[in-house]
């Protein structure tokens, strides 16, 4: 899992759940803002036709923030939604990801969460994959 | 014109007060959460998000909240909460082919890959009325089946593969932005998408209801509708590179239409696209269908006259909020205006009886 894949990952996660394990971990490292917890929108664009030219969906909501630690490592964060915490702890995750603790939150953070995701898509994709339909062809008489 | 008019101040906190009330209904009744509206009334906050144009599942549910089920009234403050966030920038195009579908089906082949998903629909439910969700129950688990790996392919992939569809050429074109700029006309493609995508849903239903029944009909058939979740991406300029910021829920429908072809040029189907927040499939489908409608020159068409072909009529009254803002506003107070009216419809009259008179 490199940054690229934490970061999206912290972004979509349910929110009380990374509480949860941000909490587990017991860490509180000193740090300053760089840019304080704001809550602000981000158009999503689509594509005319699934593939050609782009045009503009609608907006998301999105937090993000950016912080950096005494030490000097610099956490960002872009999460979707509008929770400030949320958007707190995954910016700590991110900074605390380049330094010597980074064994020890992917084990206990990063690893749980992703395991959660994946698990309630792999949820949803089952039960539409029961509604998946099994055509058959109806035999006809002889002719 | 309409002019300042004082007085009214304690009628209205009252009136406000009593909406509140209202808005609670019976005491001895459980209040109803913003939870619940987002779970329960899913397909509601749906709509409201696609046609309050803003992708945040918890402020639908406590707009329809707020607006006692009013959902023009909820997608109206959504529209008023969404102009005070900053921009943070666009997203990159989602990629609707790597969509993880809940549902999928096609209209026009039975055996495409990635098989025909029907997911949770209304569709084969006989409509009579429930009387068992009057009483509180347990539902049971909907039943699960194994997944089968592999892409799910768009079927205009295949169609497109054998020439058989007119391709939709790839561009990384900045599209126009309506919430920016005010509509001009003649509007491109990108820009009359980005209107019907958070059009009323009964308007653009209606416009597509017209093309199916003559009014510029383009015989369209729902080559397919997918509605599920994707990833949304967004190039982050402090870090320099492209990371996921969320997914959304989308309902996606292509139809195939009618061909177009001359003696140059074989025949070949056309396109009409559709894309929506949420599952909101009677919406994708109307969306395609009138944007099917309004590409009339593009393709070479003849202008029928038909209200779905006319862009400037569609784009600037599919609009839910700019229609009940205009509406709406004859409502209040035209004291001056209907002074004035009334004195000119007096004078008339007395200058008929006078003219009367005289020639008597």
């Amino acid at each position: 899992m490199d940054r690229k894949d934490w970061m999206g990952l912290l972004a979509r996660a349910p929110a009380d759940l990374l509480d949860r394990l941000w909490r587990g971990v017991n860490m509180a490292p000193a740090f300053r803002w760089l840019r304080a917890p704001e809550v602000g929108g981000v158009m999503v664009q689509g594509r005319a036709g699934g593939t050609g030219a782009p045009f503009n969906l609608g907006e998301m909501t999105v937090t993000r923030c950016a912080l950096v630690l005494e030490g000097g490592a610099v956490g960002h964060a872009y999460v979707q939604g509008r929770d400030k915490r949320q958007a707190e702890q995954a910016a700590l995750v991110d900074a605390l990801m380049q330094g010597p603790e980074a064994g020890h939150l992917r084990a206990a953070v990063l690893e749980p969460l992703l395991a959660e995701v994946q698990a309630r898509a792999g949820l949803r994709a089952a039960k539409a994959a029961a509604t998946k339909v099994e055509f058959f062809t109806l035999v006809r008489g002889d002719d | 014109m309409y002019v300042a008019v004082k007085g009214g101040e304690r009628a209205i906190e009252n009136a406000h007060a009593w909406l509140a009330e209202e808005r609670r209904g019976d005491p001895a009744v459980p209040e109803l959460s913003v939870a619940q509206i987002r779970a329960q009334m899913a397909l509601a906050v749906n709509r409201v998000m696609a046609e309050g144009s803003l992708y945040d599942p918890d402020l639908a549910a406590l707009a329809i909240k707020q607006a006692r089920g009013d959902l023009i009234e909820a997608v109206f403050l959504i529209r008023a909460y969404r102009t005070t966030l900053p921009r943070f920038g666009s997203s990159r195009p989602v990629e609707t082919a790597d969509m993880r579908c809940d549902r999928r089906i096609s209209a026009t082949f039975k055996d495409a890959p990635g098989g025909q998903v029907l997911g949770p629909t209304f569709d084969y439910t006989h409509r009579l009325l429930d009387f068992k969700l009057a009483a509180e129950g347990e539902v049971p688990p909907a039943p699960r089946a194994d997944t089968q790996p592999g892409a799910v392919p768009h079927i205009t992939d295949f169609l497109n593969r054998d020439g058989l569809i007119q391709t939709e050429e790839p561009s990384n074109a900045a599209p126009p932005d309506l919430t920016r700029q005010p509509l001009e006309f003649p509007a491109n493609r990108a820009l009359r998408l980005q209107a019907l995508t958070r059009g009323d849903e009964g308007f653009v239903l209606g416009l597509a209801y017209s093309t199916q029944r003559g009014y510029a009909r383009n015989h369209a058939f729902v080559g397919e509708l997918r509605i599920g979740r994707v990833p949304v991406e967004m190039e982050v300029p402090e870090l320099g590179f492209t990371i996921q910021i969320g997914e959304v829920e989308l309902t996606e429908c292509e139809t195939v239409n009618q061909f177009a072809g001359s003696k140059t040029e074989p025949a070949q189907f056309t396109r009409g696209y559709g894309l929506v927040f949420g599952q909101t499939e009677r919406k994708a489908i109307s969306m395609a269908l009138v944007d099917r409608a309004l590409r009339w020159r593009e393709l070479g068409e003849d202008d029928l006259g038909a209200p779905a072909q006319d862009e400037e009529f569609v784009l600037s009254h599919c609009d839910n909020i700019q229609a009940t803002g205009f509406l709406e506003h004859i409502k209040l107070p035209h004291y001056v205006d209907f002074q004035s009216e009334l004195e000119l419809v007096r004078r008339l009259r007395a200058e008929a009886a006078a003219g009367k008179e005289a020639a008597e």
